[in-house]
């Protein structure tokens, strides 16, 4: 009985400082709690409540007497022939860059790694200068390099080819907004490769050559494989990113030539200067949940082949 | 060790594309500087000089006689110091909160935190909105303001850091009678500096280029941001005045290009650790 007779006073005891301290990390936690309730889940929660309704921007002053309308905003969308072009748009955007910028950012960091030790420095603080710049001042500045008497066409004329309208022919408006956001984000995933990298186990390779492998063998055999974790996490980073695409394409080209650069983003904030707020929320909705998916399918994909 | 960098000779041919790629990469950045010191009529010759034959300063005077650029420019300021400080003071508190104190609901908030990580602006800018119109801060500081001082990635990197900050040392400063909020300021706060560092960077960085945002939010010319601004000059315009819009450009890129060469390590520890833009 004596050591529980103990106990009442030594419970009471604890709990005091116990609730102090939690009352403490509460403190501590709600300045960003409240903000991030305000600002971003609240936000969050009330777009997917504007989806399915009939919100414009005529209800912005009495915002709960909107009329609720049910899945009709999405079977709209499905049926508006731009928002299917947006989507066309979006996924043309996403499924050539990010390969492609997983290609040449893999490439950089290979040779980087592979053979270039004077100015290895100089070189990755040079492809990674990009990453940090505004998308709408390179913009602007990619604009100007790709008029139809801009810079690149000069060089292609120094080669005896004539560079068409970059920005305003409908076959190559998408692939020049896709080249300059390569050159912008190549950057960020030269750096994630290369820490994965100089990861990876040289005893490892030290046998695969012992034992005869050459380099493009050592790369498929052990390299791609011991690198997919890396590479699954470069490839969600930047397609997260690329199904947002929006900046590049409102400085360059408004979104044409005839929509053939506008992306969902573009397409939601249009619908949102015409004032159709519900409609717009079930459009950014679909995004989220696209990108959502994409994820979880490059997760599946790339850890299948374990 | 030594092993490895044997194994590791230079190989000189690589330098070739590499140095090609480099050039490209940057050449870019050149020209936007040249062009931003040439006179209209140079620029529209369709010739290609490197070097502007008639340099001139006409482009930058321009951006504030033309159009209201210093407004642009001190909001764009304004906007990110506040983000930043903001950012900071929050995250870390958030971050210590969860790291080092138990309080019911803790693991709950931080999957909640985590969660939004990945939310775009795009889901959530039209309901924030309705919400700072309601409020009545529609076109000022708030509304361009508020809605990013509570940054997810800034509560990753604090937790991830000021848990590795070792235990004894808080218990030690309870023992000596310390409130939570007084080891939060003289204990993790002096700690916590390289954390503070890449946070910082990263909040300006992305306050700095942030555009959909500011677009929705600033409604006249004087509460533009230097991407608002720049961005609705080009797309305006009938005749696109290059020059203006080039020295625009460089007065956004530049300042964060010195910023980079200096303090690279901040910036690139930043991705490495967190893996995010």
């Amino acid at each position: 009985m004596n050591p529980t007779a103990n106990a009442p006073a030594h419970r009471r005891r604890r709990p005091a400082w116990r609730r102090r301290r939690a009352l403490a990390g509460w403190l501590l936690a709600l300045p960003f709690t409240a903000l991030f309730a305000a600002f971003m889940v609240g936000p969050l929660t009330a777009s997917l409540a504007l989806s399915f309704s009939d919100a414009t921007s005529r209800d912005l002053r009495t915002p709960f007497a909107v009329g609720f309308v049910g899945l009709s905003n999405f079977a709209d969308l499905f049926s508006d022939e731009k928002f299917l072009r947006a989507i066309g748009n979006t996924v043309y955007f996403a499924g050539v860059g990010v390969p492609l910028t997983v290609a040449v950012a893999m490439l950089i960091a290979l040779a980087l790694n592979n053979g270039v030790n004077r100015f290895r420095a100089l070189f990755r603080v040079g492809f990674y200068t990009p990453v940090v710049t505004s998308i709408v001042a390179i913009a602007v500045v990619w604009k100007y390099i790709l008029e139809p008497d801009g810079l690149l066409n000069q060089g292609l004329a120094g080669l005896g080819v004539t560079g068409p309208d970059w920005l305003h022919d409908t076959s190559f408006a998408m692939p020049s907004l896709i080249l300059m956001a390569m050159w912008r984000n190549m950057g960020t995933l030269m750096i994630v490769f290369l820490a994965g990298l100089q990861g990876l186990p040289a005893e490892v390779y030290e046998a695969a050559r012992m034992d005869g492998a050459g380099p493009f063998q050592r790369f498929r055999s052990l390299t791609l494989p011991l690198m997919r974790p890396t590479i699954l996490l470069g490839c969600v980073l930047i397609s997260v990113y690329y199904f947002q695409f929006f900046e590049e394409a409102f400085v360059m080209t408004g979104g044409g030539p005839l929509d053939s650069t506008l992306s969902i983003t573009y397409f939601t904030y249009n619908q949102f200067g015409y004032g159709n707020y519900g409609y717009a929320s079930a459009a950014s909705y679909i995004l989220a949940v696209a990108i959502a998916i994409v994820t979880l399918v490059q997760f599946r994909v790339l850890r299948a082949k374990d | 060790m030594a092993i490895r960098k044997n194994i590791r000779r230079s190989r000189w041919y690589l330098y070739i594309p590499l140095l090609i790629g480099l050039a490209l990469t940057v050449l870019p950045f050149v020209w936007m500087v040249s062009g931003a010191f040439k006179p209209q009529r140079e620029i529209l010759s369709g010739e290609f000089t490197l070097l502007p034959e008639n340099g001139t300063l006409r482009n930058f005077a321009d951006l504030f006689t033309r159009v209201d650029f210093s407004s642009y420019f001190v909001n764009s300021v304004v906007v990110a110091v506040a983000v930043v400080l903001g950012n900071l003071l929050f995250c870390s508190m958030l971050g210590y909160a969860l790291s080092k104190i138990e309080f019911p609901g803790r693991r709950a908030l931080f999957a909640v935190v985590m969660t939004m990580l990945m939310v775009p602006t795009v889901v959530t800018f039209i309901p924030l909105f309705v919400l700072v119109t309601r409020m009545g801060l529609a076109n000022t500081f708030g509304a361009l303001i508020l809605p990013f001082l509570a940054a997810p990635l800034g509560v990753f990197i604090m937790r991830q850091f000021i848990g590795d900050i070792p235990d004894s040392l808080i218990e030690a400063a309870r023992l000596d009678g310390a409130g939570e909020f007084r080891i939060f300021f003289t204990v993790v706060i002096p700690l916590s500096g390289p954390a503070l560092a890449t946070l910082a960077i990263l909040q300006f960085l992305s306050s700095w280029n942030e555009f959909l945002w500011p677009l929705v939010a600033a409604q006249t010319e004087d509460m533009y941001t230097l991407p608002v601004g720049i961005a609705l000059i080009s797309a305006g315009a009938n005749t696109v005045n290059y020059g203006l819009l080039l020295a625009g450009a460089t007065v956004i890129v530049l300042p964060i290009l010195v910023l980079f060469l200096f303090l690279q390590r901040f910036f690139i520890q930043g991705i490495s650790t967190t893996g995010l833009k």
